[in-house]
């Protein structure tokens, strides 16, 4: 119960981590990375949720949802690399330009 | 009754037709416009049958491949599902005849090879979210309307439709997240996801946790002031049938999802507090939205500020749910199914104004009336439902959310809701100003084609008509909704 609830704990504080880095940091790449990182730590919760103590079966539910899950997460990811070199080809930059700059085309 | 009882049984296969139809439009480029046109109409049909038969016959539920909860996965049509099935199919059939028009003028085979099948993605997908009826499920059927949702903006080109559609997605995608562990914490807690099992369970502090991060990540989503800041430009530059549908229900979607979480899972657990935030930040939303709009130069902009103020208006409603109950519920979803086609026809009128001017600078459009008399006129009768004049469907639905807060005595949304009508009708009249204004100097304007005209015409008409049925629709909506208490229709005691 403890194990599981430590790691459950620490999925949560991966979720956190990777979503403060996803607001700070400007480049795009690490916002891939840190979305990548918040997915780990839903993923790493759920499968630790699901363990039901020593001696008895682990909830297969739940991991069949992070399978489900890492799928979709390697499918956001691609799309959201590819939309990134497109916008390094385009602006030059790896980062998405500031607003006002946009308006201004 | 063949027809029926056969709909009856085929309705999860009908829904999923777009999904299914979008890999044959993906295969056979050539037919990517007929296979969309044919799939969009059957849709609309399918949905037209459905909300009559829930009308008639109440609830209609599917396990999908027999498999029960709450193991296998539920596909459920009640009242307010039917209603915002209906909205979605009758936005994506007109958005699907603009785009014939849209994608065939602007001679660029590639850009409407790509179109097709990424839109009837887009339906597909918002079809099964509208019926799904287990919270993963939801969140797959959220990450696929997120997905085709990008991949359609970045088709508005150039670098800012990129950078749009990549803030757009990074925001969607940290939505989803923070749901999905929301979801994680429901199931460890209940054992099910299934939402009837979790029908009105008793309220623990994993329960409020869990809702707290699920509601965050789909106000994210929805795009609520003040997290609306990736929306204008997602909504502005992508591609005038993609920002209807966008506009009109995506977003939408993301409070259908809110209301089904609150009110079908434990109304008791929320607390004050947090309807008093939301109702706060609608507010807000309205005020912010309503202000950017008046203060918007382009006229794409204008109209995607004008969604963030309509958000405003459903997360306004939410703590007068609480209070008066079924009135102010049904008074929310009308809001949604009127917002949707004034809002559909409104950006697909600012589509073809773009397409034939060049430009959306709304200082510069005088004249415009002159060579589209049509487009205009759906454009004013967009915006009459949107101000909420009789006899629009924006207007019932505004009666029902204004009986409902004078009868709790919250004059704080009274004021809101009709000081935010004033200033909507304020930028309404604006752009209605400028571009019927008479304009001797002639300039040359490229042909617009009827069918790109008339669909946006057919939703505003429909739009200002809705007022008319609003009785039939709240009769629907009656059909398995979670609320209690009368309809406050008739005048206040």
């Amino acid at each position: 119960m403890n194990t599981s609830l430590f790691y459950a704990g620490e999925g949560v504080l991966l979720f956190c981590i990777g979503l403060f880095a996803l607001m700070v940091r400007p480049h795009l790449l690490y916002k891939i990375l840190a979305l990548n990182v918040a997915g780990s730590g839903v993923f790493l919760t759920y499968i630790a949720l699901a363990f039901r103590g020593n001696g008895s079966l682990t909830d297969p539910v739940p991991q069949a949802m992070v399978l489900t899950g890492i799928v979709i997460a390697v499918s956001t990811t691609a799309l959201a690399l590819v939309l990134s070199l497109k916008l390094k080809q385009l602006t030059g930059a790896m980062r998405l330009p500031a607003r006002e700059e946009e308006g201004s085309e | 009754m063949t027809v029926e009882s056969g709909a009856m049984h085929a309705w999860p296969a009908l829904l999923l037709l777009p999904v299914v139809a979008a890999y044959f439009a993906y295969l056979l480029p050539g037919f990517a416009a007929l296979i969309g046109i044919m799939t969009s109409g059957v849709n609309a049909v399918t949905v037209m049958v459905l909300g009559g038969l829930v009308a008639q016959h109440g609830v209609f539920s599917h396990t999908v491949g027999g498999w029960e909860a709450p193991l296998g996965i539920g596909l459920r049509v009640d009242g307010m599902a039917a209603v915002m099935l209906l909205a979605a199919g009758m936005v994506a059939l007109a958005g699907s005849v603009y785009a014939l028009n849209y994608y065939s003028a602007k001679q660029q085979s590639r850009e409407g090879r790509q179109f097709w099948p990424l839109w009837l993605f887009l339906i597909g997908a918002i079809n099964l979210l509208f019926v799904a009826a287990d919270l993963f499920n939801l969140y797959v059927t959220l990450e696929l309307l997120g997905i085709a949702g990008v991949a359609l903006v970045t088709m508005g080109g150039g670098r800012d439709g990129v950078a749009a559609a990549l803030r757009y997605l990074l925001v969607s995608l940290a939505g989803s997240l923070c749901y999905l562990l929301g979801v994680g914490l429901i199931y460890s807690t209940y054992a099910t996801v299934d939402l009837s099992l979790l029908a009105n369970v008793t309220a623990t502090p994993s329960l409020g946790i869990a809702l707290a991060l699920m509601t965050s990540g789909l106000i994210f989503k929805a795009g609520l002031f003040p997290f609306h800041f990736w929306l204008p430009p997602a909504h502005a530059k992508a591609p005038a049938p993609v920002s209807a549908m966008l506009s009109a229900l995506v977003v939408e979607a993301a409070f259908y999802l809110i209301l089904r979480l609150w009110f079908e899972l434990a109304p008791m657990a929320i607390t004050t507090f947090a309807q008093v935030l939301l109702g706060a930040m609608g507010a807000a939303a309205v005020l912010w939205g309503t202000v950017s709009a008046l203060r918007a130069e382009r006229l794409k902009m204008m109209v995607a500020y004008s969604t963030v103020a309509q958000l405003g208006y459903l997360f306004l409603a939410i703590p007068l749910m609480f209070k008066a109950g079924f009135t102010a519920w049904s008074g929310a979803v009308l809001l949604i199914l009127a917002h949707a086609l004034a809002k559909g026809a409104m950006f697909m009128t600012a589509g073809t104004i773009l397409q034939a001017a060049g430009h959306d600078r709304i200082q510069d459009l005088r004249g415009t009336v002159q060579h589209l008399p049509l487009t205009m006129i759906t454009f004013a009768l967009a915006g009459v439902s949107l101000i909420g004049l009789p006899p629009s469907g924006g207007f019932s639905a505004k009666w029902l959310l204004l009986n409902a807060a004078i009868y709790h005595s919250q004059w704080w949304a009274v004021i809101v809701l009709l000081g935010g009508s004033l200033m909507t009708a304020a930028y309404v009249f604006r752009v209605v100003g400028f571009t019927f204004r008479h304009e001797s100097v002639t300039t040359h304007t490229p042909q617009i084609s009827a069918l790109q005209e008339w669909p946006a015409f057919a939703l505003a008409a429909a739009a200002v008509v809705l007022g008319l049925f609003a009785n039939g629709i709240t009769e629907l909506l009656s059909v398995g909704t979670p609320l209690e208490g009368p309809l406050l229709y008739g005048s206040v005691p």
